[in-house]
Order: structure tokens, then sequence, then C-alpha cells
């Protein structure tokens, strides 16, 4: 090594001990979870994958907020508000509060019908709901690719954490991947053992230190730098100055003309995306009832304000003059957050917050390879592969797969770039909001006729895929953001948008000239009253009895 | 539990297939309290400016907290307007 590049690159023992602590406090409660609230059968995929589907609303709340919230958000949103402002990082507010009018609208429904039917993902619903293999694997595909590189951010969130502690980056390969391979065999482990309950446990233990470690920055740090006049100031500053490199302003103070089409169309892609995407459906459904969720809708936004506030610490970096400057010598905004920390609270604390973005990374990825790994038995293994698997090698086959996914986002960090998994992830959020008609519009009717919603999804992916490639950034060519202009309007708007847009005028239509041809749109295996079946409704209890009547005695 | 069960069809035990009984001025109600923070975010032009600010934040930032507790209090109303549609129950 040269000439030391940043100003502190030395190991910070006293924060990595800290995070070293408490990072063994969560693996054991990640093993002793397989005890928690544990039913009669273990083997089936119900019981690993959806932990019994029994969460009450405290449980529920955790595991979502553990869940939505992740690694990535507390690194990558303030990374985005300090490098671009407030277009590129704050819509994440509007985005995490109209979510939840959104999901309380259409999750009851489809809480009621999985638990009526025995549905652990969403492809299971639309298979029942149009009897169609195509539009099936649609979904799960869709869902199973967008999640992958969802998974391996959550490593780039821990890898910002461990550089800034001073492991990690570097020259010696081993060296520098070690502790992320150790963290995520650790999550492996009891992940494969405890199955959903492992990250519903330790979602309590993250989001405790996550919002200690925030309220605390929130109160100290703007004193530090002058006081929120201070730090606006000088975001306001930063945001008009020229980029060098294009002339253009650096980034967006607060939406001017031409960026409120962007904002809003930011928040509400979004918004409807997240529910999409099955580690939040299979939150979701893991929830011992149907009023669970529409509950857990009115207490969720807490965690947006904890967002809100985490996105504002990227410009009180600005005013704290923060240096991001990575081992590597690169400058690297996802260092923010981290390195905010670093240079302004005792090493202690530090240990503590790098601590609660490193389990706030795990937490996710535990969730996300579990519904991954469902969507794949289920859709694809049992679906096309072994039909008559048993609800154990259902289960089996989860497991094994939820260790698959977790390798292959780890393959995917260490060996390509970066900038690769931020792309993907990009792309994924397009395409999953592409299944979005497919299952939101189907809870509510069967007019969409189902092969147009295939030939729908097919058109809004392919159009956004091209579009998303073709966003150049100072920093790449392709895939440089998710906004592009939208055809006919001039004004920027989100991709995943405008797809959206052109998937439902391709749908309607072509549902009118299928309903006009008379081409059969398969048989429905719902009824209207599915929809609204709750946990003791007695119809439920009386199918549960028929199909395991073990389970079920009376004396029970 | 099978996914879709082609012999659901001729159980005896499934009577109740309608929807339970709802009051629907009450959804109408629950849907314009889930509408109102939808449209009030995403109605970007009415408030993307800066004045007035309270304490050195700017109006968009401050605006956009108070929504977070004006949305929880909007979708718990809702909730408990759904409930009492239907009879308290579903």
């Amino acid at each position: 090594m040269s000439a030391p590049l940043v100003t502190d690159s030395s190991v910070n023992w006293t924060a990595l001990v800290v995070l070293i602590a408490l990072f063994l406090v969560v693996t054991v409660l990640g093993f002793m979870a397989s005890r928690f609230r544990r039913g009669e059968k273990l083997d089936s995929l119900d019981e690993w994958g959806l932990g019994g589907r029994k969460f009450g609303t405290w449980v529920t709340w955790f595991l979502l907020g553990g869940d939505l919230y992740t690694a990535y958000t507390f690194v990558a949103v303030p990374a985005a508000m300090f490098s671009l402002g407030a277009v590129a990082g704050f819509f994440a507010v509007p985005y995490t509060i109209i979510l939840y009018p959104i999901i309380f609208v259409f999750m009851a429904r489809l809480w009621s019908v999985s638990h009526r039917h025995g549905y652990v993902t969403t492809a299971d619903f639309v298979r029942g709901r149009y009897d169609d293999r195509q539009l099936s694997l649609a979904v799960s595909v869709t869902g199973f690719v967008a999640t992958m590189p969802y998974i391996a951010l959550q490593l780039v969130g821990i890898q910002a954490v461990l550089e800034v502690a001073g492991v990690g980056g570097g020259d010696n390969v081993l060296a520098k991947d070690a502790p992320l391979l150790v963290a995520f065999a650790v999550l492996a482990a009891y992940t494969w053992s405890s199955g959903l309950r492992a990250p519903a446990v330790i979602a309590f233990v993250k989001d405790a230190l996550i919002y200690i470690v925030i309220i605390v920055a929130v109160i100290y740090l703007p004193s530090q730098v002058g006081g929120w006049d201070e730090i606006f100031g000088a975001a306001k500053d930063k945001m008009a100055a020229p980029n060098p490199k294009t002339g253009a302003p650096t980034g967006s103070f607060i939406p001017g003309d031409g960026q409120m089409w962007a904002y809003a169309t930011l928040g509400l892609g979004s918004a409807m995306a997240l529910f999409m995407y099955p580690h939040s459906v299979t939150a979701s459904l893991s929830s011992g009832s149907r009023n669970t969720i529409r509950r857990n809708a009115a207490i969720l936004p807490a965690y947006s304000f904890v967002l809100g506030l985490l996105a504002l610490l990227g410009w009180v970096a600005i005013a704290a003059g923060t240096d991001v400057t990575g081992l590597d010598g690169k400058k690297n905004a996802q260092l923010v957050v981290p390195q905010l920390f670093e240079d302004f609270f005792p090493d202690w604390f530090v240990g503590v917050a790098f601590a609660a973005i490193a389990i706030g990374a795990l937490v996710p990825a535990a969730i996300m390879s579990i519904a991954a790994a469902n969507t794949f038995s289920r859709n694809i293994y049992k679906e096309w592969l072994k039909k008559d698997a048993t609800p154990q090698q259902e289960a089996k086959v989860s497991k094994l797969m939820s260790l698959v996914v977790k390798a292959f986002a780890l393959v995917f960090v260490l060996t390509l770039d970066k900038q690769n998994a931020i792309n993907f992830q990009l792309l994924g959020g397009i395409w999953i909001l592409q299944t979005f008609p497919a299952i939101v519009f189907s809870l509510y009717t069967r007019w969409f006729h189902r092969k147009a919603l295939l030939v729908g999804w097919a058109v809004g992916i392919v159009y956004g895929t091209v579009e998303a490639y073709g966003v150049a950034s100072t920093s790449t060519d392709h895939f440089g953001g998710s906004l592009a202009e939208v055809p006919g309007l001039g004004d920027m708007g989100y991709i995943a948008i405008t797809a959206f847009g052109l998937n439902l005028v391709v749908t309607v239509l072509l549902t009118l000239v299928l309903h006009a041809l008379k081409v059969p749109n398969g048989t429905d295996v719902t009824d209207p009253g599915d929809y609204h079946a709750d946990a003791d409704d007695p119809r439920v209890q009386a199918d549960l009895a028929v199909e395991e009547p073990l389970a079920h005695q009376p004396d029970r | 539990m099978s996914l879709g069960s082609s012999g659901e069809q001729q159980r005896p035990d499934r009577q109740h297939l309608d929807v339970p009984p709802t009051d629907r001025r009450k959804i109408v109600a629950a849907c314009v309290c889930l509408a109102i923070p939808v449209v009030a975010l995403l109605w970007v032009p009415a408030y993307a400016r800066e004045d007035p600010s309270i304490g050195g934040v700017p109006f968009f930032f401050w605006y956009q907290f108070v929504w977070v507790f004006v949305c929880s209090a909007l979708t718990w109303t809702a909730y408990k307007l759904v409930q009492s549609a239907r009879g308290g129950k579903r």
C-alpha cells in the first residue's frame, strides 16, 4: 500500500468489537427462534416459510418493518440525497406513506383468499383465479428474478459499514471478503433451521437499534453542524452548483418545474411495486388474521418518519463536509451515513450504528431468500418439475433453494461490479410492477383476460427494459437512473409507471378483442366469499377440518 | 392444504359463498379516507415550495412529515369504518 488515501483508514477496533458482539446476540436469537410460536407440523411450507400463519399485530409490524426498510434503504436513500438531492432521495417519504392506503385496500383480500385456499405466493393465487400456468409462471419468475439483486444489495449495505469500520476493501481478497462470508454463512444456517421465525425474532433487535441510532443522530448532529438552517442552506448551494461534466445543476433541492411528475411517479410506482415482491407478500401472509394487515397499515408509517429523518442525514453530511472517499481511493456516496457516524460519535456508538445497519441487512435478506425459495418450490418445482411433490418435499426444496439464492447473491456481489447489482435492482422494480394487473386487479374482477394480462406483462417488461437501458448518467452509459421522458408528456417520469400505463392499455384492448372472439378465460376456483374470509371463519374451519382432520380435533 | 383442489366444488359444507353484508356508505367513506393522503402527496405542485419554513426546515419537507401522522390517523379511521360496515367482524 502506498501513502494513505483517506483521512482515517485504520481499523476502528472498539466499533468492530461492539458490532461483532451484537452480531453474536442476533445469531443466538436466530437459532432460538425455531421454538417461537411453534406449530405441531414442522416440515411444511406453511410452518417453515410462513411461520405457521399466526403472527399477531406486533410481530407482523416488526417483520414487515424489518422487511421493507432494508440496509440498502438506510445506505442508498441518504446517499441519493447527498449526491443528487430531493427528487432522487426524498421521494422515499411520500412512497412509504401512500404505500399503506394502497395495501390497506387490496392486501386483506389477498390474505383472505390465500388463507382460504392455502396460497403461499401471488403466483398461487393467479393460478387459482385463472387456471393459467403461463400467467402464473410469468408472475413467479418475475418475482424470483426481481428479488435476487435485492438480496445482493443487502450485501452492498454491509460492505459499506465494513469498509468504513476499516475492514474489507483493500487488496487482500480473502481478508476483504471474509467478514461478509462469515455473516452470510451464519445467516444461511439460522434461516435453514428456523425459517421465517428467525427474521421475525431478529427484527425486534434490528428495529430497536435503528430507532435508537436515528433518534440520537437527528437530535445530536444538527447542533454540531450549525442547525437545520445551515443544513438546508448547504444542501441548496450544493444542488444548485453546476455539475462540472454536464453544466447542469448537481441535483434538486426541492422539485422544480418539470420535476413534479418525476417525484410523484417515483413515489406512486415504488408504492405499487413494493407489495408485488415475494418478500412483502410472505411477511403479510404470515400474519394471523385478515385485520392484522389493516391494523399494520395504520401503524407502519412510523417507519416512514424514521426513513425521512434518515434521508435528511444525507444533507447533514453535506453541511458537515463528510468525506466519502473509500478504501480504494474512489468517491463512493454509499459510504456517507457510516462515515458521518464515524466522524461525529464515540467509537462504541459507531459500533451500535454499524450493527443496526448490518443486522438491518440480515433480516430482509433472510425474508427475501425464504420468499424467493417459496416461489420457486411452489410455482416452478411443484408446478412444472414434480407435480406430485409432498408438503415435506416442497419444504425441503424451499430450504435448499434459500441457500442457493443466498449463494448466488454472494457470488453476484463478490465477482461483479457493485453497479450491476444496483442496475438489476432498478430493472427489478420496473419488472415487478408489471405483475400488478394480474395480481391486484384479479382480486376484484375476472373481466381482464388471462392471455391479455400475459401479453400486457410482456409488453411492459420489454418497454421498461429498453427505456432503462437507454438512460445514461455521468458515471454509466446504461441503466444510469430510473427516470426517462414520458412519451406525449415531455416531462421525465418513473419508467416503471410509463411501462405500467402501456401494459394496462395493451391488456384492456386485448381483453376486449379476446372477449369479442369468445376465447375461454380459464376456470376460477375461488368464490366471492373467499375474499372476505377470516381466521375464525366457520367455512375456513370446516375446510381445514376436511383437509387436515388430525390437526383440527375439537379437544385441541 | 392443496392448491386449488378440484374436489372443492363437491363439498357439502360450502353453503355460504356470498360476500358478508356490507354498509356501502361506510365503505365509500373509508375509501375517501384512504384516497386523501394519496392525492395530497401525489399532487406535488401543491407543496413543492420553501415557505413557510419551521425551525429552518422548508415547507416541502415538514409538510411531508406531517402527512405521516395524518395518513396514519386516516388509515386507522378507514379500518374502523370497514369493520363497522361489515358488522364489526370482517
